[in-house]
């Protein structure tokens, strides 16, 4: 039983990760009807520059906040210098971006920080939580906790700032929202520089589990791309609930299924994925799209 | 009067089809223009091209500035608010979003308290409808709002198309009353694109007919009325 509690919780912690860049492609795909492919590895080349930070002395949160103003900055640029040229191109053509993207991301890390695993700190103290007769790993209860932050504050901007309402109107309607008044390109940038940051966050938090390296986030995009078609590739809050379950499941499963264990985990994501995209394409909480011909 | 909005040798583009050849119209300062036309005569095209979303060549002039290959959301921040055909409403906001949206470019707060009760006021439907999603509306009521949206700018030029469109004949009725109202009681110039001509002749006070991209007819609404080939083709008497 407690070992059933410890293994939902640290589920929750990871699945809280998952759902933070499954959020992130959320948010582009509703704007774009795409995926991006390279939102794992900008995560992770944000988080090198949160290591960059501290390792010239910067204290964690410091870097923390850089890192995410930077990410954020980074995003708008990446959208306005190269994704925006691709606007009126096949949806292959920015797919094949969206790879070029990754590998530039993936390899520049390797070349400027070589792929030397490196230890990546936490903020949250070392020594577990203790609650009742169950341990918890104090870095999973704070990275619960910082998601979760992220959540409500994404959810308050998008639901009650005028910016949010209008990011959210660009997405659903690019022409109406013109005739608004509303810089719909500068919207769509906006949204990537959003899907950076959120996923900056995620990044830092799950780099002191698994270590930083450029290749660090593959598995976890799988796991991220797993919970946003479980909550439905259109639904935000869905990305949220997926991530959860994914990271749940995947821990579960991991430590109750003898035979997965460890080394299977991964192919928890991709049986997810495909059994989703077999029962449910649209998701738990998407939207059938139904397009008049 | 002046021209509020005035074009010269305006010309239209759908990719390389020209859907506009070369045309001259003006809406008086205060004033209702319509354009009359049969399908395909270019009428909705002339409102996209006034507001930049097509390609255009020629010049157009609002209130004393060319505005010509300007962006469409520059062109709206100038006072010129448009309601597409299809009315545009974002069907998955609630109503007040969308009206929310519609002030989205103006800083003045109290100014756009002070409109939200207008358009309740002009159309009470949507106070009760306040938070619906805009999708779950009527034809009529989406009109209202899309309408009501356009007002949340604070328009100096509205450009209609075919608000009557697939509604009931009382739902205009009351409609052209409110656009009368709103251009009487507000100084709201009008550009008003409409397929049901008797109903945009009693509205407008100035009359174009295109027939193919080109103003084969031009006039006040009196001189138009009394013409023919209008009063055959277009007002069936």
């Amino acid at each position: 039983m407690e070992i059933l509690v410890q293994q939902i919780v640290a589920g929750l912690a990871t699945g809280g990760i998952y759902a933070s860049l499954a959020l992130a492609l959320v948010m582009i795909y509703q704007a774009t009807e795409l995926v991006n492919f390279a939102q794992g590895e900008m995560a992770m080349f944000s988080t090198y520059i949160a290591w960059s930070l501290m390792n010239v002395g910067l204290p964690y949160w410091a870097a923390f906040f850089l890192t995410i103003a930077i990410s954020l900055a980074g995003g708008i640029l990446i959208q306005r210098g190269i994704i925006r040229l691709f606007e009126k191109a096949p949806i292959l053509s920015v797919v094949i971006v969206f790879i070029g993207l990754l590998l530039i991301f993936q390899s520049t890390a390797g070349w400027i920080f070589t792929y030397l695993i490196k230890p990546f700190p936490s903020p949250f103290p070392q020594a577990a939580v203790t609650l009742g007769t169950v341990q918890f790993g104090s870095h999973d209860l704070g990275a619960l906790g910082v998601t979760i932050v992220v959540l409500v504050l994404l959810y308050v901007f998008f639901r009650y700032t005028s910016l949010g309402l209008a990011m959210r109107a660009a997405a659903q309607n690019p022409v109406s929202s013109r005739l608004v008044g509303i810089r719909v390109g500068w919207m769509l940038a906006l949204g990537w520089g959003l899907a950076a940051a959120v996923g900056a966050v995620a990044g830092m938090m799950v780099a002191h589990k698994v270590f930083l390296d450029p290749l660090m986030m593959g598995g976890i995009l799988l796991y991220a791309f797993a919970a946003a078609l479980f909550g439905g590739i259109t639904s935000p809050g869905g990305a949220v609930v997926g991530g959860l379950t994914v990271g749940v499941l995947e821990n579960l499963v991991g430590a109750f299924v003898p035979f997965v264990g460890h080394e299977l985990k991964l192919t928890v994501a991709l049986v997810l994925i495909i059994g989703v995209l077999l029962i449910k394409p649209s998701g738990l909480f998407g939207k059938a799209v139904v397009t008049r011909v | 009067m002046s021209a509020i909005l005035h074009t010269s040798k305006l010309q239209a583009f759908y990719g390389r089809t020209k859907a506009l050849h070369g045309l001259d119209f003006e809406v008086r300062e205060g004033g209702i223009t319509t354009i009359l036309g049969a399908n395909g005569a270019g009428k909705t095209t002339t409102l996209r091209a006034v507001c930049g979303m097509i390609p255009t060549q020629g010049d157009v002039t609002f209130n004393g500035q060319s505005i010509a290959g300007k962006a469409t959301e520059d062109i709206v921040r100038l006072g010129v608010a448009q309601v597409p055909d299809g009315r545009g409403t974002f069907v998955n906001l609630t109503v007040e979003e969308n009206l929310r949206l519609g002030a989205f470019t103006r800083k003045d707060k109290a100014g756009v308290l002070q409109d939200f009760e207008r358009v309740f006021h002009l159309f009470p439907v949507l106070l009760q409808r306040r938070h619906q999603q805009a999708g779950t509306l009527s034809g009529g009521e989406q009109q209202m709002l899309a309408i009501a949206r356009a007002l949340m700018l604070r328009p100096r030029l509205m450009l209609l198309d075919e608000p009557s469109f697939g509604l009931a004949p009382l739902v205009v009725q009351e409609l052209f009353a409110i656009l009368r109202a709103i251009n009487r009681d507000e100084g709201v110039s009008m550009l008003l694109v409409e397929q049901n001509a008797s109903l945009a002749l009693e509205l407008a006070d100035h009359a174009y007919l295109l027939e193919t991209g080109r103003a084969v007819l031009s006039g006040t609404t009196e001189e138009i009325k009394r013409d023919e080939s209008v009063r055959r083709s277009y007002l069936g008497y």
